[in-house]
C-alpha cells in the first residue's frame, strides 16, 4: 500500500481491518476456554473449608491439618512465645504485622504452614526464633509466624477461620 | 551442492522421488560434505539424536502402564518395577536416559562455548539449540513429577512456587498452574499430558535445528569458513557416519553401567516415598542436571529477583552471538579466551556442586560468588575481551597447517595483503 492509501483509507481497507478485529476477539473468544480449564474446577472449589477439633491441645502443642491440600499449623501458644511475639518493634519486622492482628486469640496462632518463598512447609520449634523454620532455603519465622531471617518475601500467611465453639476451630 | 540433479537408479524409485523427493533428501545426507578435521566432541549431535528416540521409545511404553493420578501414580511405578516383563528396564533406561541426555547435551554445549560454533552465519542454530535445551530442561522436570514420591511433589511445589514471585498476578497464575490451590491431582495429570507432548516439539525443533545447520555446513575445530566441497571435506557417509556410530557405542557403555550396576545412583532415595504434602523432606534438591540454575536461584536473597537471575542464567547463553565480539571462532586460536573458556567450566561445576548443598555458610558465600562470576563472564569478559584480545594467526584452510603453506595460491596472496 502507498502512501497516498494510508492517507485515504478506501472501503477495502475498511473491511480488512474489520475482518482482522472480528478475527482477534474470535480467536481470543476461542482460546479462552482452553486456557481457563486449567483454573481450579468446582470440585476442588467446593472443598473451601475444614472444621478442626483443638480440645486436646495443651499449651506449646500444635498440630498440622489439611486444608485445600495445603498444611495448617494450629498451635496453642505459652504466654512466654505470646510476649516475645507482642515484645517485638515493627520497624524490626520484613512485612510489618502486629501479633494482635495475626493471632485475635492470642493463645491459638492459625496459619497456613506453607513458607512464602517456594510452598515449602517450615519445620515448627526449630530455626533462630524457636519457632518456625523452613529447611528449603533457610527462613527463619518467629513465634507469631512472622519472617525474620532468610529469603521468604511476607509473613506465614493467616487463613479466615472461626471459633465455632471452645473446642472446634473452622478454617475457610 | 549437486544432489539437486541427484537421479535414483531404479525405475521405482525415480516414479517416487519425483513426486516425494525423498531420496534426494537422503542422498544430500550421504554426500553432504563435512569438515575432515571434525574430532570426538562433533559425535554428540548423533548421541543427542539417539537419546531422543529413546527417551520417546521407552516413554510411549512406559505410558501404556503408567497411571496418572495421585492415588495410583505411586504404585503404578511399583507395578511397572516389578511385574511388567521388563519394566524394570525400560523404566530404568528412561529415568537414566534422562541424565544421560542431559550429560551429552551439556558437553555439545560447551562444545560450541569452546569453538565458537554460536557465531555468525550460526546464531539461528544456536537459538534453536537453547530453545530445545529449554523444553528439555520442562520436560525432564515434569517427567520427575510422575513418579509421585516426595521428591516429584516438593520439587513440583517449589518449581511451580517460581512463578508465584510475579507481581500482582503471581498467585493467580500458580492457581492456574496447579489446578487447585496445592500440588494435586489436576497438577499431575496436567504434567502427564505436557510431559507426553513436550518431546515431540523438540523432535520437531530437532529437524529444524538440523536443517539450520546444513544451511552453512559444520563448524569445524580451527573455526573457519571451508570451500564445500573440497580437499578440506569428507561426505557425511561413510566418514562421518562411522565415528558417529563408534562414539554412540562408547557412550552406551556408560548408559549400559548406570541402568544395569547403579540405576538409582543420579536419583534421590526420598522419591521412593510416596508424596506427603504433610511433611517437606529435610533437605530438596533437583536433579543433577538442574543443580547450577538451582544454585542461582537460591544464592540471591529475593524471591523475584532470585527467580530473575535464573531465567536471566539461560538468557545470556540465547544472546550469546552477540555477546561474544570476537570474530575468531576457536579458542585454539584465542589464548585468553581459552583460560575464561575453562574458568566458566569450573564455575558451572561449582555452582551445581553447591546446589547440592544446604544454602548456608560458606557454600551459600561460595555460591553467591560464582553466580556473579558467571554473568560476569557472559556480559563483562565477552564483549571487552573479543575487542581487545590479540588473537593468533588463523590459518587459511585445514590443509595448511598440515602440509605447510595455503593450497590455494590466490588465497594466500590475499593473506598477505591483509
Amino acid at each position: 500500500m502507498s502512501e497516498s492509501d494510508k492517507k485515504n483509507p478506501n472501503r477495502r481497507d475498511f473491511i480488512v481491518t474489520a475482518t482482522t478485529a472480528a478475527g482477534a476477539v474470535g480467536v481470543g473468544a476461542a482460546v479462552w476456554p482452553l486456557i481457563d480449564q486449567m483454573n481450579p474446577d468446582a470440585s476442588v472449589k467446593a472443598l473451601a473449608s475444614t472444621e478442626v477439633d483443638i480440645s486436646g491441645l495443651q499449651p506449646g502443642q500444635s498440630i498440622t491439618v489439611l486444608w485445600r491440600g495445603k498444611p495448617v499449623f494450629i498451635k496453642r501458644r505459652t504466654q512466654e512465645e505470646i510476649d516475645s511475639a507482642r515484645a517485638v518493634d515493627l520497624k524490626d519486622l520484613k512485612h510489618p504485622e502486629k501479633d494482635e492482628d495475626r493471632a485475635k486469640n492470642p493463645e491459638w496462632l492459625v496459619m497456613l504452614g506453607v513458607c512464602t518463598h517456594l510452598g515449602c512447609v517450615p519445620l515448627t520449634d526449630k530455626g533462630d526464633y524457636n519457632a518456625w523454620f523452613c529447611p528449603c532455603h533457610g527462613s527463619h519465622y518467629d513465634t507469631s509466624g512472622r519472617i525474620r531471617k532468610g529469603p521468604a518475601p511476607t509473613n506465614l500467611e493467616v487463613p479466615k477461620y472461626v471459633f465455632i465453639d471452645s473446642k472446634t476451630i473452622k478454617i475457610g | 551442492m549437486s544432489d539437486h540433479d541427484y537421479q535414483p537408479d531404479s525405475k521405482l524409485g525415480k516414479w517416487f522421488n519425483d513426486r516425494l523427493p525423498l531420496l534426494t533428501l537422503s542422498n544430500h545426507l550421504q554426500q553432504y560434505p563435512t569438515p575432515k578435521n571434525l574430532n570426538y566432541w562433533w559425535t554428540f549431535g548423533g548421541i543427542l539424536t539417539f537419546c531422543l528416540i529413546t527417551q520417546i521409545v521407552t516413554g510411549v511404553i512406559l505410558g501404556m502402564h503408567y497411571i496418572a493420578h495421585a492415588d495410583l501414580a505411586f504404585e503404578s511405578v511399583e507395578h511397572i518395577m516389578r511385574n511388567v516383563n521388563y519394566g524394570w528396564l525400560i523404566r530404568y533406561v528412561h529415568a537414566n536416559g534422562a541424565s544421560m541426555f542431559f550429560l551429552a547435551v551439556y558437553i555439545h554445549i560447551f562444545r560450541a562455548l569452546y569453538y565458537g560454533s554460536y557465531k555468525s552465519p550460526r546464531e539461528v542454530i544456536w537459538i534453536i539449540g537453547m530453545i530445545i535445551y529449554f523444553l528439555m530442561m520442562a520436560t525432564a522436570f515434569m517427567g520427575y513429577v510422575l513418579p509421585w514420591g516426595q521428591m516429584s511433589f516438593w520439587g513440583a511445589t517449589v518449581i511451580t512456587n517460581l512463578f508465584s514471585a510475579i507481581p500482582f498476578i503471581g498467585e493467580s497464575v500458580v492457581n492456574w498452574l496447579w489446578g487447585g490451590y496445592a500440588v494435586d491431582n489436576p497438577t499431575l495429570t496436567r504434567f502427564f499430558s505436557l510431559h507426553y507432548l513436550l518431546p515431540f516439539l523438540i523432535l520437531g525443533l530437532v529437524m529444524l535445528h538440523i536443517w539450520a545447520l546444513h544451511v552453512p555446513g559444520n563448524n569445524n575445530p580451527i573455526g573457519i569458513e571451508i570451500k564445500k566441497p573440497s580437499n578440506d571435506t569428507v561426505p557425511f557417509h561413510p566418514y562421518i557416519v562411522v565415528k558417529d556410530a563408534f562414539a554412540l557405542l562408547l557412550f552406551l557403555i556408560i548408559f549400559a553401567f548406570f541402568v544395569f550396576y547403579s540405576p538409582n545412583i543420579l536419583g534421590h532415595a526420598d522419591n521412593y516415598i510416596e508424596a506427603n504434602p504433610m511433611v517437606t523432606p529435610a533437605h530438596i534438591v533437583p536433579e543433577w542436571y538442574l543443580l547450577p540454575f538451582y544454585a542461582i536461584l537460591r544464592s540471591v536473597p529475593d524471591k523475584l529477583l532470585g527467580v530473575i537471575a535464573m531465567f536471566a542464567s539461560i538468557f545470556v547463553l540465547v544472546i550469546l552471538p552477540w555477546l561474544d565480539t570476537s570474530k575468531v571462532r576457536s579458542a585454539i586460536f584465542r589464548p585468553i579466551y581459552k583460560q575464561f573458556y575453562w574458568f566458566l567450566v569450573a564455575d558451572v561445576i561449582i555452582l551445581g556442586y553447591m546446589g547440592a548443598m544446604p544454602a548456608e555458610g560458606t557454600y551459600l558465600l561460595i555460591a553467591r560468588v560464582a553466580t556473579a562470576y558467571y554473568f560476569i563472564h557472559f556480559l563483562l569478559i565477552l564483549p571487552i575481551l573479543g575487542k581487545k584480545e590479540k588473537t593468533l594467526e588463523v590459518p587459511l584452510s585445514i590443509t595448511e597447517p598440515v602440509i605447510g603453506g595455503s593450497p590455494n595460491e590466490a588465497m594466500a596472496k590475499f593473506k598477505k595483503e591483509i
